[in-house]
């Protein structure tokens, strides 16, 4: 059953466009402090094309690190975003509305995060262009498009373009509201984005089905670009990472950090912007049983990565998880990992009570990404590691160094300030979708039960 | 700015009154094509009696996965016969690597003429002026006449009749002139 109130439409765009069209001193607070972390993000990259790759903690083994992991890891986080938002569209679940946005969002600056790594990682930003792009006519010198790494590119790309389109066709509507009532040159902005639209018969069916068609495209593309990450690594002939079980692995692995981040910037933007009426208790509860079925998905294939390892009886392979079961640190980070993406949220989401606990949602959702990086940092940084011939003992272990330390809080800050800045440019909430939502909530009688018209749950 | 078309909007409060209009303006003998019903959240099909809309949007996917696959498949060529660089005793062209970068080139080629495509089957972008009202987005229900065609008087009695609340734009002064030297005499 659909928990929500019967709300106005002039209700819905006051609400909804408040923090648009008038900016709390909140705003200016938060958009200074991350704008300082993301500030020090760019200073440290500066620093790093200036000194070079020394000022990491690079080994002469250990040279796809901290860098790689927020790769895979924003990679990651940028998936489950137009996964729910495509799903619950294509399926046309009601409870979809007021967090499809938000879910898309998120997605679009995750993943221009991700991309910033393996430049940032290459240490020579503007040279990445040459080994990615086919631009070079005058010496020759062309993409290796038999070379993993070329794939991702191409699939990047491919699913930046999709969400961010994805994103524009779904805020059209919105942005002819925003024309209607704004003034100045933001409603010049506006009146330019909304390209003159104004809501008829024809540009509705249109916007639904376009919406309906990219959802169908980018659900298949969300799937290979994960897949095509996760063979960066295991087309490599490196025991460790040259496993079969990776790509679903990868995919997986980003459904369920995803997930988690979308429920963290639900309850941030609930919270600040005051949208209870909106992001009801309801979602949680419904996103806290997808959860627990993503959960269950992570939970066979992280046992079967191990499996898989153990399995051929590699004894280079072998010895790279006797790295991760028992030499500190690694060990000890594959526990937390265990410890805070499996076992501790999984009692909770079992019970509705803890679901609809907004506050234990939120430290939940936190306990899993904490997790989740530190399975992407496990897996990718310790295959890497050698054990010396003779002696018997590992390679001196990778220690991350302050740049990395300053870089990694950055990213987070620089993805939470282009969310944030959406957030105060665009509605964040779909605002005709609540609308529609509203339409079809009207109720009718079964038996003796009113129920709503659209009960799609 | 002045409308050339002599468009007429009417503004509703509920639904059942624009189903109500659209018989009227018929009647009245405009068609299909010079009516459309402006709302702030899309409606079920026909609930307001309007003549299902056609379009091509299927089309535009399959063209751009083409167009994709094919600018997929020219890059991945004539990058590797530029640059025959032999990787691990594997041929020159070697077909198996250039399915991802096929298939994500396939993948955009649709995704972005399926964008192209809402919007050129939407009209969109249209900025000519044509009668609107702010307040459509604020939940009222709008039925425009596209093109009165000198019959704007007919237009907006059916509209009222209707139960419109307001008509826009209000009759011009070029009209209403010759109406008032009508009555005095």
């Amino acid at each position: 059953m659909q928990e929500r109130q019967a709300l106005s439409a002039r209700r819905i765009d006051h609400d909804l466009l408040g923090f648009v069209l008038h900016t709390p001193l909140w705003f200016w607070i938060a958009a200074g402090v991350l704008g300082l972390l993301v500030s020090a993000f760019v200073g440290s990259v500066g620093l790093l094309v200036l000194f070079g790759l020394q000022l990491l903690g690079y080994t002469n083994v250990q040279y796809w690190t901290i860098f790689i992991t927020h790769f895979v890891f924003w990679v990651g986080i940028s998936h489950a975003g137009v996964m729910i938002s495509a799903i619950l569209r294509l399926t046309q679940a009601e409870w979809r509305r007021p967090i499809t946005r938000c879910a898309e969002v998120l997605a679009i600056f995750s993943l221009i995060t991700a991309a910033m790594f393996p430049l940032i990682h290459t240490g020579r930003l503007w040279r990445t262009a040459y080994w990615a792009f086919p631009y070079d006519f005058t010496r020759g010198i062309w993409p290796d498009v038999r070379s993993a790494l070329i794939w991702d590119p191409s699939a990047i790309v491919t699913y930046l373009t999709g969400t961010a389109l994805f994103v524009f066709v779904d805020l059209l509507p919105d942005l002819a509201v925003a024309r209607d009532r704004s003034t100045g040159l933001r409603h010049h902005v506006y009146r330019a984005l909304a390209l003159g639209f104004h809501g008829s018969a024809r540009q509705w069916r249109l916007q639904l089905t376009a919406g309906i068609l990219l959802s169908a495209l980018i659900l298949p593309v969300f799937v290979s670009v994960h897949s095509i990450v996760a063979w960066d690594f295991a087309m490599a002939i490196q025991p460790g990472w040259h496993s079969t079980i990776l790509a679903p692995y990868f995919v997986i692995g980003a459904v369920h950090s995803g997930v988690a981040a979308v429920v963290t910037t639900m309850i941030i933007l609930r919270r600040f912007l005051h949208l209870d009426k909106y992001i009801t208790l309801q979602h949680f509860d419904t996103i806290g049983r997808l959860q627990l079925v993503v959960w269950f998905g992570y939970l066979f294939f992280f046992l079967m990565d191990f499996y898989f390892g153990l399995f051929a009886r590699d004894p280079v392979e072998v010895s790279i998880w006797e790295l991760r079961l028992t030499q500190p640190p690694t060990n000890i980070l594959l526990f937390i990992q265990v410890l805070t993406a499996l076992i501790i949220p999984l009692p909770f989401w079992f019970s509705r009570r803890c679901r609809r606990n907004v506050s234990l949602m939120f430290w939940l959702s936190i306990s899993v990404n904490v997790g989740m990086f530190l399975e992407r940092y496990i897996l990718v940084v310790t295959p890497l590691s050698v054990k010396q011939p003779f002696v018997y003992t590992w390679s001196p272990p990778y220690q991350p160094q302050v740049i990395e330390y300053v870089i990694t809080i950055g990213s987070f800050a620089l993805a939470s300030f282009g969310l944030l800045l959406f957030a105060k440019v665009f509605p964040i909430i779909p605002l005709w979708d609540v609308k529609e939502g509203q339409v079809n909530s009207q109720e009718v009688q079964v038996g003796r039960r009113e129920v709503p018209a659209a009960i799609h749950d | 700015m002045a409308d050339e078309t002599g468009a007429v909007l009417g503004l509703f409060e509920r639904p059942d009154d624009v189903a109500a209009a659209l018989d009227r303006l018929r009647a009245a003998g405009f068609t299909g094509h010079d009516l459309a019903v402006l709302t702030d959240s899309p409606y079920p099909e026909g609930a307001f009696g309007e003549e299902p809309v056609r379009h091509r949007l299927y089309v535009f996917p399959f063209v751009g996965a083409a167009c994709g696959f094919a600018v997929g498949l020219l890059l991945t060529i004539a990058t590797q016969f530029s640059f025959p660089l032999v990787t691990g005793g594997k041929p020159i062209l070697s077909i198996p690597p250039m399915i991802n970068v096929l298939y994500e080139g396939t993948m955009l080629g649709a995704l972005i003429f399926t964008f192209l495509g809402a919007l050129f089957e939407s009209r969109l972008p249209d900025f000519r002026p044509t009668p609107y009202d702010p307040r459509i987005t604020e939940g009222y229900l709008g039925v425009l006449v596209r093109r009165t065609a000198g019959h704007a008087d007919e237009a907006r009695a059916a509209l009222r009749a209707a139960g419109a609340f307001d008509v826009v734009p209000p009759p011009s002064a070029r009209e209403e002139a010759p109406r008032a030297l009508a009555a005095q005499r």
